[in-house]
């Protein structure tokens, strides 16, 4: 892979992903876009079951096979679509350009192998190096998250939640990879390690030069770490831009509903206000919109004709009807060449 | 009381649906109702006297043809009608056997579980001592000591699968017994004793079936086992393992006196297991194919 | 642990044989003999004292490494015990060896590829190797190999190959478990998230499964390994005596139809006594693999 100068690290096209089982067809992903530039970070947010982690395990092609099937789209890493890569090329990328940390700390580590080895491993892979220089490498990533190197011979079992998880993260980080998908890296933890962990995240964000997709339910964690965000819900987009864009200027129903059923401290309510109605079925196909059955604002088009791409500036776009008179529409952004 | 009643009725018709679905269970079902049928109509088929045990050296070893399908054995006898009758012995040891000793097992671990304690080191550590003794040695001392006849061999084979009852039973007691009180903390009023044991029970159902199922199997081997040590069931009483036993010297010209008990052998065993299987897999639910 | 199993399993066993009907001093002096001699043997052999004192005396005897003499040949308890225990133990050597060769290979190549023909035939054939009572596999096996085609022998130990043909008559039953369990354990590790971690760091599948996999598969089958060895020697009972194969086994068998208590008596224990040493082994070797049985030795750091 030609390692050109260019700013888009990834560039995911119209990421269709089913899941085939004897229950049904589930529609994962249902035409996944993400434009992704360097030292950028992404929020991706949505509830379980939206299609965040299917997507993230796309871009490193790790969906097993069976039951899941990509069944459209590209996804551009620097220029060339993985999609088409042979086994073999797509192991090389896998560590050591796009990195991805797990949800739970506890058992992402392999309990019979030392934390030291487990890091050590993926530098060998990637790299030639004499295997004095690869201890060394990886005692060096060790200290980075904060850990004492000399922990190198000890297992998972001997470290916290905490801990485990910046093990995770400097396993992901040790080859220095341009991308790190992290789903859900605090969702297992404490709220005080949480902060820790986020910290450590930013602060190696930053020295690595690494851009940084998170995914997560959790809008306070975006607020922390990222600078755009897109909502994903039943397997697609339907709000995106930057942090101000989203938490400022709210546009979709379901992304106001989120913000709404946050409890707020300030605020002198007596009850939370969850969003009404659940999940909807991923095996079923909708022609309209697939929030329309909880939508507050829903009318008949929005379950008749699906909603199109309403750009509301340059960063900030809304999959919704009921923008559908603002001005500026996808074809005269794409007119104006962004 | 009716609404346990009604769980544990729906549990056993639940498991039975399940174990519908599992292709394997079904044909072992198949395959053990054949068996248990055919042992059942014997008297019907042959007559014990003349057929099964009286010698008929004009006609011995024959090969299979219309008249015997099996041949005849060593001693001029029909070797199918042999194997029929050999099929209630196998059973009737095989199920007696786990019906006793897994009633022994099963208080036994139900007791242990319950008092703890000494009681139940005492229980634990008389379990572990029959487990370290090969369980074929055990039954042929057992015998050996205690002479050669059906009771003793059930006794004989039977008692090393007694552990085995004990300690799924003391697990399944326990876990319950750990759920109970954790919910007793929380509850309003005290669970009765008779609930209590409702509860056990099925909590325990599950496992003890997968267990009785394959222990019938692994008895009715040894108990084969047994006769063709010479330690078995005394001829001439038709049991597969001595049949086995009986037609090895003259296997050279005429395999087929070792072929069919053998296969009879085989075919309970594999019946069995494969009924235990689909049965585990049935009361497994974390399993969903 | 061992001590209390050791004295409960010779307790019954001895219990056991020597409340057998019957008269074991007329059986060892004939019918013919008149009562004054066979109430000397009965003497001699202690057997006019109670169970419980026998018993006592006994285990007296054997603390002191003398476990009796057979009451037909003149040789001691020991040295019979000693002179047939390394052909047992070589079958079961062997056995362990042909039920590992086949099983592992079977069980992760299942595991990985589930549900395909391989998986399928590789759980049919578990199931037939359980189902097939050993005695019967034996006993087919001689009539193939040695009666028909005359490849192997049919019993003895003259050659090196007659260890063979026992040692995959006796350990088709465990071969057949082994891979089934191997398969269900591999079948889990699989679906862990550790697993997916070592495949994002862009590991081959070869080294995702045999480093990451199949360490932490292989824990529970080692764990098992100890009661596969007690079914293995017990079988061993019934392969000896088919391929007359001079072990321990046969020699219980042989002693029984003898009524010469004391071999059996000292057999058994001894026996139990090794297979219990054997589990000792094994049970170390368990702590050095899993890293968290150690921990109980360790102190928590993190």
């Amino acid at each position: 892979m030609h390692r050109s100068n260019s700013e888009i690290i990834l560039d995911m096209k119209n990421l269709v992903v089913d899941y085939e089982t004897d229950d049904g067809i589930v529609h994962a992903v249902n035409g996944m876009n993400i434009k992704l530039n360097r030292k950028q970070s992404l929020g991706i947010v949505g509830e379980t079951g939206a299609g965040k982690t299917t997507t993230a395990l796309s871009i490193l092609r790790l969906i097993p096979d069976p039951p899941g099937v990509i069944k459209n789209g590209e996804i551009f890493l620097e220029g060339e679509d993985i999609l088409l890569y042979p086994e073999a090329k797509m192991r090389k990328l896998r560590g050591s350009y796009v990195s991805m940390i797990f949800q739970d700390p506890m058992t992402s580590l392999n309990p019979v192998l030392t934390v030291g080895e487990q890091i050590s491993e993926v530098i060998r892979v990637h790299r030639k190096a004499d295997s004095e220089d690869v201890i060394r490498k990886a005692k060096e990533m060790l200290e980075v998250v904060g850990i004492k190197s000399d922990r190198y011979n000890d297992f998972p079992y001997q470290f916290s939640g905490g801990m485990k998880q910046r093990i995770v993260i400097a396993m992901a980080l040790a080859c220095y990879p341009k991308l790190l998908i992290a789903d859900e890296p605090t969702t297992a933890l404490d709220v005080t390690i949480q902060a820790q962990i986020l910290e450590v995240m930013k602060d190696l964000k930053e020295k690595f030069d690494t851009s940084l997709i998170l995914i997560t339910h959790d809008l306070g964690v975006v607020a922390e770490i990222c600078d755009i965000v897109s909502v994903v819900y039943a397997g697609s987009i339907i709000e995106h831009g930057t942090l101000r864009d989203i938490f400022k200027s709210t546009k979709h129903p379901y992304t106001e509903g989120l913000f709404n059923s946050l409890p707020n401290i300030n605020a002198r309510a007596e009850f939370l206000k969850p969003i009404p109605g659940s999940m909807p079925d991923p095996t079923q196909v909708y022609t309209g919109c697939a929030f329309y059955e909880r939508c507050k604002y829903a009318v008949d088009k929005c379950n008749a004709v699906k909603p199109p791409k309403i750009w509301l500036n340059d960063t900030h776009y809304v999959v919704c009807h009921k923008y559908d008179d603002i001005e500026l529409t996808q074809k005269e952004v794409e007119n104006n060449g962004m | 009381m009716n609404f346990k009643n009604a769980e544990n009725r729906s549990q056993v018709y639940e498991t039975w649906r399940r174990l519908k679905k599992s292709r394997t269970a079904v044909i072992g079902l198949i395959l053990i109702f054949i068996l248990v049928t055919v042992a059942i109509i014997a008297p019907l088929l042959y007559d014990y006297n003349n057929d099964i045990i009286k010698q008929n050296i004009k006609e011995r070893m024959q090969k299979p043809s219309l008249a015997h399908p099996f041949g005849t054995d060593e001693f001029g006898r029909d070797i199918l009608g042999r194997i029929i009758y050999g099929a209630r012995i196998s059973l009737i040891i095989g199920v007696t056997s786990c019906l006793l000793c897994g009633s022994i097992g099963i208080i036994l671990g139900v007791v242990a579980a319950y008092y703890g304690g000494m009681i139940e080191n005492v229980i634990m550590r008389f379990s572990d001592i029959l487990m370290a003794i090969p369980s074929i040695l055990l039954a042929i001392v057992i015998v050996a000591a205690f002479g050669v006849n059906l009771f003793n061999i059930i006794i004989a084979v039977g008692v090393a699968t007694i552990p085995q009852y004990i300690r799924i039973t003391r697990a399944s007691v326990l876990t319950v017994i750990n759920q109970e009180y954790i919910e007793a903390a929380h509850s309003i009023g005290a669970k009765t004793p008779r609930i209590l044991f409702r509860h056990i029970l099925t909590n325990c159902f599950a496992p003890i079936m997968v267990q009785a199922t394959l222990r019938i199997a692994t008895v009715i081997a040894e108990a084969a086992s047994l006769s063709f040590l010479g330690l078995g069931v005394p001829a001439p009483t038709p049991e597969w393992g001595a049949m086995l036993a009986g037609g090895r010297a003259y296997m050279r010209e005429y395999p087929h006196l070792v072929l069919f008990p053998g296969l009879a052998i085989a075919f309970t065993i594999l019946s069995l297991n494969l009924i235990g299987d689909g049965l585990r897999d049935a009361l497994d639910p974390k399993l969903k194919k | 642990m061992l001590l209390p199993v050791l004295i409960g399993v010779s307790f019954i066993v001895f219990f056991i044989v020597n409340l057998a009907p019957g008269d074991p001093a007329r059986i060892i002096a004939g019918v013919e003999t008149d009562e004054e001699t066979v109430e000397r043997i009965r003497e001699d052999l202690g057997f006019n004292k109670t169970v419980v004192e026998r018993y006592g005396i006994y285990m007296w005897k054997a603390l002191q490494g003398d476990l009796g003499t057979s009451y037909y040949s003149n040789k001691t308890v020991i040295e019979a015990f000693m002179e047939r225990i390394p052909n047992t133990l070589l079958l079961g050597f062997w056995s362990v060896v042909f039920g590992l060769i086949i099983s592992m290979p079977v069980g992760i190549i299942s595991a990985i590829k589930q549900y395909s023909i391989f998986d399928n035939l590789g759980m049919v054939l578990a199931l037939t190797g359980i189902s097939i009572p050993s005695f019967w596999l034996g006993i087919l096996a001689i009539l193939l190999f040695s009666l028909k085609l005359q490849l192997l022998p049919s019993g003895g130990n003259e050659f090196w190959y007659s260890v063979i043909l026992p040692s995959i008559t006796n350990g088709t039953q465990m071969m057949a478990l082994m891979t089934r369990m191997t398969r269900s354990s591999m079948l889990e590790v699989i679906r862990q998230d550790y697993i997916m971690t070592a495949r994002a760091k862009g590991l081959d599948e070869k080294t995702v499964v045999l480093k990451h996999a199949l360490r932490n598969a292989l824990i529970p089958v080692v764990t098992t390994a100890g009661n596969f060895l007690i079914m293995m020697i017990g079988s061993a009972v019934v392969t000896e005596t088919i391929f007359s194969w001079p072990g321990v086994g046969r020699l219980i068998v042989e002693s029984i139809s003898k009524r010469d208590l004391n071999m059996v008596v000292g057999c058994v224990i001894l026996i139990t006594f090794i297979i219990s040493i054997i589990n000792l082994v094994i049970d170390l070797i368990y702590v050095l693999i899993d890293p968290k049985i150690r921990s109980s030795y360790g102190i928590m750091k993190g």
